[in-house]
């Protein structure tokens, strides 16, 4: 008689210290696998722009339009419910100034 | 757990069912079919608690295997020639990724012209994808390295996938007696497969298969080219202990000792063949006949052809005077792909035994005795061409 | 905490490497915000791949895997078998999603695959209406009239000369309970979608129409506004079929429709339409096809179909 036999699966960590590994000196880890730790931020993307978002916050509603437009998410909330754009990584895209509803965002040529 | 008459394929889905994966992934192609049918009834009937896919090509039942194998959970699949040729990219990526995807590889011809019969084009043409590669000659090695392939792929400084190959019809399709062992001691041999690098859990967020820029790409392949070369030691000492834990029941099934290079009379051989796979056992019977007639002939018989087990063969051919090397597919356009390998580890060496290049059983045309012997007095004599073609 | 009815946690990290001003990354946003913590995403390759892993970071803060281009489908069923084997299938929600090249075109058939299968994963497609990461080529989503590499305008060609595939209805016919066509332009809309597709057991598919200005030749700050002009005009309604049944959201007659030249003038791939000389006539055509089509949907939803 062939019995089936159900065995109790452990749960499995994985100890990402073992996973990582130096070949030439550069820092490496086994099968390219990396933690979802959002390291992009590494890499400040504001450098890339030419319009920088200027808000006027007295006119701002706190909607939060802006927020949910930007491809880069880095418009966040203030302490005082408006909104205020990350300029290390604002790509200067323009969509938050040309969504928002009170249009209180102007698109203006940085200066650097 | 006993002995039983089965079809070599059947062999493999006992196998398999006894390593218990999480996921099978299943895709009919002839000659391997049998193999997933026997296991879709093993599920069927509650024998066997794996996940079952029925994919809908080749490439999606090994990306299913991809998907599984980086959640976490031990993944199979089978396939042979065409289908084989259709994974081919997410062969690569497996190997890259390091995930110990396994699979059974039903050695078939490939098209065109189109054919189902038995030779060793598919597995040899993707040898350069990084995936481990055991040849069967028996049911019972059938049987045996399904098992230790798990192993084998799952040790974490391996961390590869692996196939292990088996000619189609004239394995797959045949029936030998096979010593079934018994579940808790494959159990204890195999324990259930622990991720060492990746998973996909949320509690534990990680990123598997990102873009790697030319800074990065080339450190990243060599370690897991490192990884494959270095996994021979570890392959032969998992062969030990297999060899150890499940000693030979039934006489002539398997080798006593799996190796990875098999010699079958090798010690005192003037001529050696070397070949893969099941026509191994048609030349075992030539050598018998041979060394009857006070011929010293030997075979060195491939059971790792990848990672390419350099000192292994060189040991096993290093006293002979001339080696023959059998096989069953080509390189277009080069030599013969393991005759140039066996040749060039010579290269360095002061002492080179004389290496002929023989072409056998393509498309499935049979390889008889008749064509073994006369291979032997071929060499023997020093007639023939550099590549012959034994029609 | 929330914002517009949209969880705040970002789980698609910025100083990923997309274009200025990307719809599909706005997409991701939405995508990721629905799907939430417990969570696994698949991706085949394409721009937002690309953009979001150059090794070794990574944008992400979800177990994300991506393997080759046309076998997302497959990798999540692998994936969904893994986590009902160690049964964790109840908790975590497997989430595919793929330009329209990966989804229209060459992941077609695996696609299918995974919702013949009736295999529990949700797919969108961040659909740019091209193969963007390789240089704006021509897909079967390109619209008809549009401007790619592969399909250019000139004296013997008027652009992609086919209409746009119809994959909703495709994999709606397959049996899914639930496939919508989603915009970018109408993201609280697009992030309620998802959401259902998500919560909604067995496959079910999203189609999530993005703005690519680098391929259409469109000013980056209209992103969100030509999307939301897709809708508008009837071109890209937003639509669900829930249990085979059509529900059409918007626009909801064909009465008041925006004409689609005020969509098409805004992007660069359409341009030969109106220089050097308007082609009336084909213009005319595509406001009748979308006409139309939309009067097609509309009437499915009145019949109950």
């Amino acid at each position: 008689m062939k019995v089936l036999i159900r065995r109790q699966l452990k749960e499995k960590m994985i100890d990402f210290e073992k996973v990582r590994l130096k070949v030439n000196d550069k820092d490496i880890t086994i099968g390219c696998v990396l933690e979802s730790n959002g390291s992009t931020s590494n890499l400040k993307t504001g450098a890339w722009r030419s319009k920088v978002p200027i808000v006027d916050l007295d006119r701002c509603i706190g909607c939060g339009t802006c927020w949910v437009v930007c491809p880069e998410g880095c418009i966040y909330k203030r302490e005082d419910g408006k909104f205020e754009s990350n300029l290390d990584y604002c790509k200067g895209c323009g969509i938050c100034a040309n969504e928002c509803p009170v249009k209180c965002i102007e698109m203006v040529m940085e200066e650097r | 757990m006993g002995k039983q008459i089965m079809e070599a394929s059947h062999a493999i889905s006992e196998a398999v069912k006894m390593v218990k994966p999480g996921v099978i992934a299943a895709y009919p192609i002839t000659p391997q079919t049998h193999i997933v049918e026997k296991i879709s009834e093993f599920v069927a009937d509650g024998e066997l608690d794996s996940q079952y896919i029925r994919a809908e090509s080749e490439f999606g039942a090994i990306s299913a295997c991809l998907g599984a194998s980086a959640t976490g959970v031990r993944s199979y699949t089978a396939t042979a020639s065409q289908g084989l040729a259709l994974m081919f990219e997410v062969l690569f990526i497996i190997s890259g990724m390091r995930l110990p995807v396994c699979m059974t590889l039903a050695n078939r011809s490939i098209s065109a012209p189109i054919s189902i019969w038995n030779d060793h084009q598919d597995s040899i043409s993707i040898r350069d994808t990084g995936w481990i590669q055991l040849y069967a000659e028996t049911a019972q090695e059938c049987y045996d390295l399904t098992i230790m392939q798990f192993r084998i792929s799952e040790h974490r400084r391996v961390l590869l996938p692996s196939m292990v190959c088996m000619d189609g019809f004239v394995l797959t399709h045949l029936y030998e007696p096979l010593d079934i062992h018994r579940q808790e001691e494959v159990d204890d041999f195999l324990p259930e497969y622990e991720p060492f690098h990746a998973i996909l859990d949320p509690k534990q967020p990680l990123t598997q298969g990102p873009i790697g820029f030319p800074s990065h790409y080339m450190e990243l392949r060599k370690s897991q080219i490192d990884a494959t070369k270095g996994s021979l030691r570890i392959i032969e000492s998992i062969f030990n202990e297999f060899s150890k834990k499940f000693p030979v029941e039934i006489k002539n099934s398997r080798p006593d000792d799996y190796r990875v290079i098999e010699e079958y009379k090798t010690d005192d051989a003037d001529i050696i063949f070397v070949a893969m796979g099941s026509i191994c056992g048609q030349i075992k019977v030539v050598i018998d006949k041979l060394r009857k007639n006070g011929e010293k002939a030997g075979l060195a018989k491939i059971v790792v052809y990848r990672p390419f087990p350099d000192d292994a063969i060189r040991k096993a051919l290093y006293n002979a005077d001339k080696v023959a090397v059998i096989e069953r597919a080509i390189s277009a356009g080069a030599n013969a792909p393991i005759f140039d390998e066996i040749r060039s580890l010579f290269y360095d060496d002061s002492r080179r035994p004389n290496i002929r290049s023989f072409i056998a059983g393509i498309g499935g045309r049979d390889v008889t005795l008749k064509h073994i012997e006369k291979i032997y007095y071929m060499v023997k004599e020093d007639k023939g061409k550099k590549e012959e073609w034994m029609f | 905490m929330a914002i517009m009815g949209l969880p705040e946690e970002e789980y698609f990290s910025y100083g990923h490497r997309a274009c200025a001003g990307c719809g599909a990354a706005i997409a991701i946003r939405l995508i990721t915000k629905a799907a939430g913590k417990n969570s696994i995403l698949v991706e085949p390759t394409g721009c937002i791949e690309v953009v979001s892993t150059p090794y070794p970071e990574t944008a992400w803060r979800l177990p994300w895997i991506h393997g080759a281009f046309e076998n997302a489908a497959s990798i999540a069923s692998g994936i969904v078998a893994a986590l009902k084997f160690m049964g964790k299938d109840k908790d975590i929600n497997v989430v595919a999603f793929g330009g329209d090249g990966a989804t229209y075109d060459i992941g077609f058939g695996h696609l299918s695959g995974a919702f013949e299968r009736g295999d529990n994963i949700t797919y969108i497609c961040y659909d740019n209406e091209a193969y963007m990461n390789t240089g704006i080529q021509r897909s079967g989503s390109t619209p008809y009239g549009a401007y790619t590499t592969t399909s250019p305008s000139g004296r013997m060609s008027i652009g992609k000369k086919e209409w746009k595939k119809d994959l909703i209805h495709i994999l709606a016919a397959h049996g899914s309970p639930y496939v919508a066509n989603a915009s970018i332009g109408y993201p609280i809309d697009a992030y309620n979608k998802i959401k259902r597709a998500i919560e909604t057991k067995g496959p079910t598919f999203v189609n999530l129409f993005s703005t690519c200005p680098t391929g259409w030749r469109s000013s980056t700050e209209k992103t969100v506004e030509i999307a939301k002009l897709a809708v508008d005009t009837g071109i890209c309604p937003l639509f669900e079929i829930i249990d085979g049944k059509h529900v059409i959201n918007r626009p909801k007659d064909i009465s008041n429709l925006i004409p689609v030249e005020e969509y098409l003038k805004l992007q660069g791939r359409y341009k030969h339409l109106f220089k050097p000389e308007k082609k009336e006539g084909e213009i005319a055509f595509i406001q009748k096809r979308v006409k139309e089509n939309l009067k097609l949907l509309l009437r499915c939803a009145e019949c109950g179909l």
